[in-house]
């Protein structure tokens, strides 16, 4: 649900990162906001444990420009990947314009990764939302390790809907940048139609 | 299914007000309104120190964990929530189901006397809050400035 501010001019829209632990949802959000410029974003938060895993929510506010007169600002939340933190999960899904999948590529992590997806579909429908429906893109991550599948392989299994795909690397950035933009086209697309 | 929420001029002053006299009332360091899903909608009084985004997002977070112990324990919701700091306390609470109003607050006031200004204020603040979303559900009152955007406008936002 974006929220759209006539008195001060702004379009304000909220997109998550989702997927199974350990993916690189942090790592992705982590990347932009080091490579982004200081006008263009808030504060990161992170809430994670000692270990510096997610558990709750990482948050980046990020501004985009302007569109016809509107300043457009995008809120990114990931969500905690392990399974046993769902509750917290699908809080977060609440009021969300557009999601990212990051999918890990490596061979063993294809069953968490469609365990995931599967999660993420329920979860949106417990708010209301369709997967098939909603501005949506599937990010490969990890494409450098020795063990992962191949993107056809995972295509095949995670991307039925055919939505855009990116391969990534998310610590060097690679695909990260195309990811995020994306998913933003997609959820302005929609704010077109307004629905 | 889930209508934007739109805020136009004469609501976001009627908030502004609101949060402004609740300020002053209750004597309060600040006050916020934020909606739910963590998106900042007016802020009122001594913000100047504050990362109001990160705030808005946290207190969303904050309200979005607590309801989900609501439901745990089968309560609709908890309202209120009261934080007590060494220095600053911070009251937040449920408008009309809809928005979270949060009031900041120090030595100079007191949870009688926030407590008391806020249940005022919270009336007021749901009826502006009823009144938008009443135009939102109107046939043909929905913004109509975004149906012009074009493919272009949308990659020149990208074109770097």
């Amino acid at each position: 649900m974006s929220f759209i501010n006539y008195s001060s001019r702004e379009i304000n829209c909220k997109i998550v990162y989702y997927g199974p632990g350990l993916c690189g949802k942090t790592t992705n959000l982590q990347y932009v906001y080091a490579k982004t410029n200081p006008d263009a974003k808030g504060k990161m938060i992170s809430l994670a444990t000692e270990t510096e895993r997610t558990l709750f929510f990482d948050f980046l506010p990020l501004s985009l420009g302007e569109i016809r007169g509107f300043k457009t600002r995008f809120h990114l939340y990931t969500v905690p990947g392990q399974v046993f933190y769902d509750a917290s999960r699908k809080l977060i899904l609440k009021g969300v314009d557009g999601v990212v999948f990051v999918a890990d590529s490596q061979i063993e992590r294809m069953e968490a990764n469609l365990e995931s997806v599967e999660n993420l579909r329920v979860n949106l429908a417990e708010h209301g939302y369709d997967l098939d429906r909603i501005p949506y893109v599937v990010q490969y991550n990890k494409r450098d390790l020795p063990n992962a599948a191949t993107v056809d392989e995972l295509r095949r299994l995670l991307n039925l809907r055919g939505v855009p795909d990116f391969e990534a690397v998310a610590p060097t950035g690679v695909g990260v940048f195309d990811t995020l933009k994306a998913v933003a086209k997609l959820v302005l697309q929609e704010l077109k139609k307004g629905r | 299914m889930h209508p934007q929420m739109v805020m136009y001029e004469e609501e976001f002053q009627q908030v502004a007000g609101l949060c402004d006299r609740l300020t002053r009332e209750a004597n309060a360091r600040c006050v916020f309104v934020i909606d739910k899903n963590g998106q900042l909608i007016s802020a009122s009084g001594d913000t100047g120190q504050l990362d109001t985004t990160s705030l808005a997002s946290l207190t969303a977070g904050n309200i979005a964990a607590t309801g989900g112990l609501a439901k745990l324990l089968g309560e609709k919701e908890f309202s209120i929530l009261f934080h007590e700091g060494e220095r600053d306390n911070l009251h937040i609470s449920i408008v009309g189901g809809r928005v979270i109003l949060v009031v900041i607050f120090d030595h100079r006031s007191s949870l009688g006397l926030v407590r008391l200004r806020v249940k005022k204020a919270s009336e007021d603040l749901a009826r502006v809050f009823d009144e938008l979303a009443r135009k939102a559900e109107q046939p043909g009152t929905q913004p109509t400035a975004f149906a012009e955007i074009t493919d272009d406008d949308i990659d020149n936002l990208f074109s770097d």
